[in-house]
């Protein structure tokens, strides 16, 4: 038998691999570096105070991202609030007890929610569920809690709340299927066992199926936290895109995203603009903060739980 | 994908208080009582048969070993005695498994009291993912009313049973996955035996770990059978021989034959039971 004589490729795949770690960490530092240079005017005009100001007047070029900032934080809490218990019991649900057609069933569908556009989801919040919201929410809300400055305002459904609803369902099946997938890598004879003295199904889930894959369900969290916070379309149909700073849930607010995607068609001058632009640097900062918390967050728990992957 | 059948598990009755002695002494044991009984054992894995009408008698404190070549149904039939099967659709049982004399397959058993009482030690070292200490406190705090002091009193004697201790007291708090495969094994054994279980349940224990290893674990086994019933499913015959006092030989689903370890391995009735431990098959 004749032998074949072999081209050997490994260094040129070494390099091309090379090239394509290389290529994202130009890409990270070449965005960084555009929104820098266009922040500048705003930078040096504003400095620190940016972040601290509310006032939102391009007429009297006056630009401050406190309540940019604010919304973005507030319906991204709301929107994780609701939505990663929400995935949990979900996810849990499909690997843990649903008879196998449902769990598909239920899978497919969690699936489906995943593929629907983003604008889709702005449109349905606008014209069915915020009015929804302010006809039978708001009011019974407001009837329960009387006074209570959380849930004052004017009934027009849109608003923080709304917003958070909607960035909780955009992300919930995101953190679902990561975390379905998770739990279903844990392996078998782990549950067995913990079945096996004597544990319910609870106690399993609590005890040894949650901790086993904790990391992956903060990285699931961490995943839709980034897909929440950086929403566009759909928050900015339904969050009412007013600078302002309000207590109450159903008060119309606005966020980084949907200030950006609002006013930069309207950006007259070079301060707006940079103002804008600078807007977009905070909400780079906020995601790199969050990624470094998360990161930091991973760390602790591989170590107190034991690297169990 | 495990499929768990909830709905037939009962709720957990009362927790009950810590027994106020769990070591038992020894006129307490009545070594040679049948403690399990299968009879007409069944067991089909959807529509394939996997054991047919198991008659087999387990005597308490000893050690009964289940040999016999892979396939045959040995660690089927060990996973029926504390119904861990049935986390699986499509896995049924028909017979009758006597626990003392109560048919635990019945509909009115309860499932959680029942594998409290049955121990189960795996192939593989389970540790839970937590600290040592959890690893064991964790099913005495599911099981028992117990406060801090007791827990930790408990947690070290389950170690010590498990011959453990020494090894680990300075690592309570170190993740139950740092430990060495052996030591995991040890753990498992030790949580199993901390919530005073009658019967321990032990499926392959030694085949994932090495030879040192296992022989302190055959050590264990043989101080463990003074206060516990041991089955141990082994495909490793001299491990039979050296620590059990009764055999059973599987082989296709059915038990060929099965009686005391010495006569099993030295004089069989059976053709097909001198062929395997012979070495002939299997």
């Amino acid at each position: 038998m004749q032998t074949k004589s072999h081209i050997n490729f490994d260094p040129a795949f070494r390099w091309l691999t090379l090239a394509g770690g290389l290529a994202i960490l130009f890409l990270v530092g070449s965005i960084c570096y555009t929104l820098i240079i266009g922040a500048m005017p705003a930078l040096k005009k504003f400095g620190i105070g940016f972040l601290f100001s509310q006032s939102w007047d391009p007429a009297f070029k006056e630009f401050g991202a406190l309540s940019s900032v604010y919304g973005t934080l507030v319906s991204t809490a709301i929107g994780m609030l609701i939505a990663v218990p929400l995935s949990l019991v979900i996810a849990l649900f499909l690997v843990e007890l649903a008879p196998p057609a449902v769990s598909r069933l239920v899978g497919g569908a969690i699936e489906l929610l995943a593929a629907i556009p983003s604008i889709i989801y702005g449109m349905w919040g606008l014209f069915v569920f915020a009015p929804f919201l302010a006809d039978h929410v708001q009011p019974w809300l407001t009837s329960v809690a009387p006074g209570l400055p959380l849930f004052q305002g004017p009934p027009i459904g849109i608003g923080m709340l709304a917003a958070g609803i909607i960035l909780a369902l955009m992300v919930l099946p995101f953190i679902t299927s990561v975390t379905r997938d998770v739990f279903q890598m844990v392996p078998e004879v782990v549950k067995e066992s913990a079945y096996g003295m004597g544990s319910t199904t609870w106690e399993v889930t609590r005890k040894v199926t949650l901790p086993y894959g904790i990391q992956g369900v903060v990285g699931a969290c961490f995943l839709g936290l980034g897909r929440a916070i950086g929403e566009t379309m759909a928050v900015t149909f339904v969050i009412g895109n007013r600078h302002e700073i309000s207590a109450s849930l159903f008060a119309a607010g606005n966020s980084i995203a949907s200030t950006l995607a609002n006013e930069f068609t309207e950006a007259s001058d070079d301060l707006y603009l940079a103002a804008l632009i600078e807007l977009g640097l905070v909400l780079f900062g906020i995601t790199l903060v969050i990624q470094f918390i998360a990161r930091w967050w991973l760390r602790r728990t591989a170590r107190k739980l034991g690297a169990v992957r | 994908m495990m499929q768990t059948a909830t709905a037939t598990l009962p709720h957990r009755p009362q927790v009950r208080p810590l027994p106020v002695s769990s070591v038992k002494t020894e006129s307490q044991v009545h070594a040679g009582q049948i403690k399990i009984a299968t009879r007409g054992l069944n067991f089909y894995y959807a529509d394939q048969q996997a054991l047919f009408d198991n008659e087999l008698e387990i005597a308490a404190n000893q050690v009964t070993a289940i040999i016999g070549p892979s396939g045959c149904g040995k660690s089927t039939h060990l996973r029926t005695y504390n119904r861990i099967f049935e986390l699986y659709r499509g896995q049924r049982v028909s017979g009758e498994v006597l626990l003392d004399g109560q048919n635990i397959l019945d509909g009115d058993c309860d499932v959680l009291e029942l594998r409290r009482k049955i121990g189960m030690i795996f192939q593989k070292p389970t540790p839970f993912p937590m600290s040592v200490f959890d690893n064991i406190a964790y099913g005495l705090k599911q099981h028992y009313h117990i406060n801090r002091s007791e827990l930790r009193d408990r947690v070290e004697t389950a170690l010590q049973q498990a011959a453990l201790w020494d090894e680990v007291k300075d690592k309570l708090n170190h993740p139950g996955t740092a430990l060495s495969g052996g030591q995991q094994q040890r753990l498992c054994i030790a949580r199993a035996i901390a919530i005073e279980p009658e019967i321990l349940l032990m499926d392959e224990p030694t085949s994932a770990v090495d030879p040192i290893a296992t022989a302190r674990i055959e050590e264990l086994i043989d101080t463990l059978k003074k206060r516990y019933t041991i089955v141990i499913v082994t495909h490793n015959m001299q491990q039979a021989a050296r620590i059990s006092d009764y055999t059973a030989f599987f082989y296709q689903g059915r038990i060929v034959e099965f009686g005391a370890t010495d006569k099993i391995f030295t004089n069989p009735d059976n053709q097909q039971t001198e062929d395997y431990i012979t070495g002939r098959f299997g």
